[in-house]
């Protein structure tokens, strides 16, 4: 399977099956279509014609073409790869189901995901670290995520995870833990910014772009506007940060303009982007419609276009590394959810992931249970780009790896339907990432010295 | 060659020799937490080059 579109001037042509990726001028382009495998040596006379070229240079484009496909890099068979099975290596612990904010959109009820307003202890997040630290075996590299509502209210448990996790990295037989956390940014003051610079391999940031947009959702509990509020501390945290950061956005049917929100993001000098679709039911009145996507696309090839070439400003969406991405083996797999990943509620409750929290078809059992339910954990493991049917002929499952099962759920009522909006979103944002990654790779070292 | 230029070669089928290690970060976990594009990650062993 092959697709081939256009831009920046660059004909691209994305070989699924083998990850290659071609430039072509336009007569090869024009090619492409009529070819029927098992390929033929010789371009025939009625391909040249239907492409109104020479026959010469017709022949000539099309032996270049058969040559990539003798190689393996064009028309490439689809491989029959079953994923190791996964163990668990990432946990999001909810510390706290309670939040400063109040945003229109919040999937999790604005921080309480429908139940009450509490916090984790430390014993229970304790719990889950040792959880981790058994069900993952020899893998060495674990995730913590500290998630919420809003896990600055929760700041004591987060600390003392951090500690006791750290404390027993060498005991444990060497494991090595990357923390994570992402915030509203109301609770910035200096110490807790040197602390989450100290510790946290990555903090996520939540900004949604110009002032109005911001403030038009992410609101106070008094219902003001908090664009000025958590600004100040979001700025003095990345000024003062030399590790990751994403000042995460997200955009919703009332701006699906939102590379100007990227943008303005940008000039106030952040360099590590990412702006996000809304997750909501059909039906709500922010939630994104199929209305929506010709402005959606504008929005990508304009931020593309704005961040292209040298602009020192990364979006999270379009960096994608054509030459040392993961293995085939995660991109059948993608997020592991329910059996890699898990997420951990305040009071102890295991769920397949942080969007399904609350779900109690979904309950996998709790932390001092010491295990992931296994019926729960056979059906997110089977959701692989292999199985389900919708991905399996899609030209973006190994970049995708076949979507959100969250939004999947939500959106079709099954965890293997097809988000057909998210997918036409994922399919579009992934076009102007390759396009991004072969603009820059076309102008460096010639093509054929690469592997 | 004159027509179609090669930027990245047959990377995804080499990487299937290495097995899966699952040493790598768990792809919600890095931004996001809505979506799963895994193609914007990075291999843990091709970091340690
Ligand atoms: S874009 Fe949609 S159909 Fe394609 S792999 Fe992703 S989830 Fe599957
Ligand atoms: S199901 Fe969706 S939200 Fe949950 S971990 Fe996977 S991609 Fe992320």
């Amino acid at each position: 399977m092959i697709h081939t579109f256009s831009g920046w001037g660059h004909h691209v042509v994305l070989d699924v099956e083998s990850g290659a990726v071609h430039l072509a001028d336009e007569l090869s382009l024009a090619l492409l279509p009529h070819i029927r495998l098992p390929m033929a040596p010789d371009c025939p006379p009625a391909v040249a014609r239907a492409a109104g070229a020479d026959p010469a240079e017709a022949d000539e484009a099309w032996r270049e073409l058969y040559t990539l496909y003798k190689q393996g890099l064009l028309f490439a068979p689809a491989a029959e790869l079953t994923p190791p099975t996964g163990r668990l290596k990432a946990l999001c612990l909810h510390v706290s189901h309670d939040c400063d904010l109040r945003c229109g959109y919040c999937f999790a009820h604005a921080g309480d995901y429908g139940g009450a307003r509490v916090t984790m202890d430390f014993d229970t997040a304790r719990t889950a670290v040792d959880l981790l630290v058994r069900l993952s075996g020899a893998r060495r590299n674990l995730e913590i995520d500290f998630f919420g509502g809003e896990p600055l209210l929760a700041l004591d448990t987060v600390r003392r995870t951090v500690e006791y996790a750290r404390a027993h990295e060498a005991e444990w037989g060497g494991k090595h833990f990357r923390f994570t956390l992402t915030t509203n940014g109301l609770g910035l003051d200096d110490e807790t910014i040197d602390f989450l610079n100290r510790e946290m391999d990555n903090v996520v940031l939540s900004l949604d772009g110009r002032p109005g947009v911001h403030d038009a959702l992410r609101r106070t509990a008094a219902g003001e506007g908090s664009y000025e509020k958590v600004l100040p501390g979001i700025r003095a945290l990345v000024e003062r940060r030399d590790r990751d950061y994403y000042v995460r956005g997200t955009f919703t049917a009332r701006n699906p303009d939102f590379a100007d929100d990227a943008l303005y993001l940008a000039s106030l000098g952040f360099k590590h982007l990412s702006m996000e679709p809304v997750v909501l039911p059909e039906g709500h009145p922010l939630a994104l419609r199929e209305e929506h996507l010709p402005a959606v696309f504008a929005a990508y090839d304009r931020l593309a276009g704005a961040l292209r070439g040298e602009s020192g400003v990364s979006f999270f969406h379009f960096r994608v590394d054509l030459t040392q991405g993961p293995c085939v083996y995660k991109r059948l797999r993608g997020c592991g959810a329910g059996f890699e990943y898990a997420a951990v509620t305040p009071e102890g409750d295991l769920y397949p992931c942080h969007q399904f929290v609350g779900r109690e078809a979904y309950r996998m059992g709790s932390v001092r249970e010491g295990r992931l339910d296994p019926a729960v954990a056979a059906r997110f493991a089977a959701l692989t780009v292999s199985n389900k049917p919708s991905c399996r002929d899609c030209w973006a499952k190994y970049f995708c790896s076949g979507g959100c099962a969250a939004a999947a759920l939500n959106m079709t009522g099954a965890l293997d339907g097809r988000y057909a909006l998210g997918c036409e979103m994922q399919k579009k944002r992934l076009e102007c990432a390759i396009l991004t990654a072969v603009d820059r790779m076309a102008g460096e070292a010639p093509a054929e010295a690469r592997p | 060659m004159k027509h179609i230029r090669t930027i990245s070669g047959a990377t995804l089928k080499q990487s299937a020799s290495g097995g899966g290690c699952g040493e790598c970060q768990t792809s919600c976990q890095s931004a996001c937490k809505t979506s799963c594009t895994v193609a914007n990650q990075r291999c843990e062993q091709k970091k340690k080059d």
